[in-house]
């Protein structure tokens, strides 16, 4: 595995396999030195050209925690606006020996560009309204600790799914591990295509919490909203908000889960945030964890790159026996 | 070393076809047991004694070594383990993945700690667990216990409790179970 772009470049082994590692970096996290030398002299560069603070804040302690040395291209203040093209700026990260670059980018495919132009491993951490693939990888980590294995588990969405990347990637994860999705959306927020997805659509929020396992809410993507696609925010919360009415029908078992940043009174109302089965601090204490089983995937445990210097000491024809043991 | 790292890593890679059985699950059980009494002469007992395993080899046979010991003393010393993917020298030359998260029952500043792992080879997986133990305290002493030294030490390390002294070749295998050591090789 050289870079990670979206969750349908991953097969469901390789998805298992990530989450399975997961545990042993969170207790690295975890400890009182929370920092090992696993990447040891490598560089990672956040490139992110759209506003972010906990993705990228997240990526950062991901890396630092791995011994690997971070660099933050500031787009606002890089030359970026000084009219830099995507490709010089590639080609600058590229002149610096840089091992990895985590991007974020507002247009969808920019990290598949970046990847013909580095020899660097590529993190999609955002594109547009594409893919977000760690924040999928992290609500399926948070979700297994919430109930072991989401096989055949039921999953409501509710929300703004035509802007959000989070929906694209967290479909496609839930359903490779094997749960069912139901999408619950005014028609003006569903993308245009979903007869094509592997989910349930429905407008019913109320029909479909009936038998949730799990609650996810996304954000109002306000700033990607070219058009007026909902009539009155209030009457949105009214029907597609997690209200307190709502949310105390709720079973206590059933997490309830956002990408952040939270519109508190919008998609969940003010209080109920901080209810018990709130899970959105550990998709954030979550967040570092995965993405240090990421960048370990990538940089660390060699995947693809490193298996070819092996051959080498495959064919060693030393059969010499060691009798040093005998004489302990 | 781990079954993952077994399969993914030549000359690791293929399946283990063994030469010979060098020790049987009695055979096994009393290099276990005289372990155990040797950890009791050298440390005056279990006082302050943690067991650690190393992933994944030296797992059970931690285990083992625990209950000998409980059986001879009446008191179980700690048992944790140690996953020392995060601490190799050779990240990025091969495949290596963490097995389970590192499990330190307490803290170790002033404790003695004993080591366990199945196979005590080049030493290298020995030096990271050392290393790994650093961010954890600083124990009054740290000593080794292997089921089996098969030689080919590649760093100053020596195990200070040995179930089977082993001569091998450098391109042999030895796998070790509860149940018996073999040694062998590794086949496409």
């Amino acid at each position: 595995m050289k870079h990670l772009l979206s969750i349908d470049e991953l097969s469901a082994d390789e998805l298992r396999e990530l989450l399975r590692m997961t545990p042993s970096f969170a207790e690295v996290a975890s400890r009182r030195i929370a920092k090992v030398p696993a990447l040891r002299g490598l560089t990672v560069a956040t490139l992110f050209y759209e506003d972010s603070t906990r993705t990228r804040l997240s990526f950062e302690v991901a890396a630092k925690r791995l011994s690997a040395d971070t660099l933050n291209v500031a787009v606002k203040s890089s030359s970026v606006n000084k009219g830099e093209s995507l490709r010089d700026t590639a080609e600058t990260i590229e002149a610096m020996g840089i091992d990895a670059v985590v991007m974020r980018h507002a247009s969808s495919g920019a990290p598949w560009q970046l990847t013909k132009w580095v020899g660097a491993s590529v993190i999609n951490a955002g594109d547009g309204w594409h893919q977000h693939p760690t924040q999928a990888l992290l609500d399926c980590f948070t979700l297994q600790q919430q109930f072991g294995d989401l096989d055949s588990r039921h999953i409501v969405m509710v929300g703004d799914i035509k802007h959000s990347r989070v929906a694209r990637s967290d479909v496609e994860a839930f359903t490779k591990l094997g749960a069912t999705v139901t999408l619950v959306a005014p028609p003006t927020l569903l993308p245009p295509a979903t007869n094509t997805w592997p989910v349930t659509i429905s407008h019913d929020l109320d029909a479909a919490l009936i038998d949730a396992d799990a609650v996810y809410l996304l954000r109002m993507q306000r700033e990607r909203q070219r058009e007026a696609l909902v009539p009155d925010m209030r009457e949105y919360t009214a029907l597609y908000g997690l209200t307190a009415q709502r949310a105390s029908r709720l079973s206590t078992s059933v997490p309830i889960m956002h990408p952040g940043p939270m519109n508190r009174g919008v998609e969940i109302a003010a209080d109920v945030p901080d209810l018990d089965q709130v899970v959105v601090v550990d998709q954030v204490r979550n967040g570092v964890a995965i993405r240090m089983a990421v960048l370990f995937m990538l940089l660390g445990s060699g995947g693809s790159a490193a298996l070819p210097v092996l051959e080498a000491v495959v064919d060693d024809p030393d059969q010499q026996v060691d009798e040093s043991a005998v004489a302990v | 070393m781990g079954e993952r790292e077994r399969k993914g890593a030549p000359p690791f890679g293929g399946h283990f076809v063994p030469r010979t059985t060098v020790m049987d699950t009695d055979q096994i059980r009393r290099a276990i047991k005289r372990m155990a009494h040797e950890v009791l002469e050298r440390n005056g007992g279990v006082d302050d004694v943690i067991i650690i395993g190393l992933q994944t080899g030296g797992i059970e046979p931690a285990l083992h070594l625990v209950e000998a010991l409980e059986a001879i003393e009446g008191t179980r010393p700690p048992l944790g383990s140690v996953d020392v993917a995060f601490h190799r020298d050779d990240i990025g030359l091969r495949p290596v993945l963490p097995e389970a998260p590192t499990d330190i029952p307490s803290e170790l500043t002033g404790k003695t700690v004993v080591l366990v792992d199945d196979v005590l080879f080049t030493g290298r997986t020995v030096r990271a667990a050392l290393d790994a133990l650093n961010d954890f305290g600083r124990p009054r002493s740290v000593q080794l216990a292997v089921m089996v030294d098969r030689g080919h030490r590649e760093l100053p390390i020596r195990a200070d409790y040995v179930g089977k002294n082993l001569p091998s070749a450098f391109s042999e295998v030895v796998r070790v179970t509860m149940q018996h050591v073999e040694i062998g090789r590794m086949e496409k």
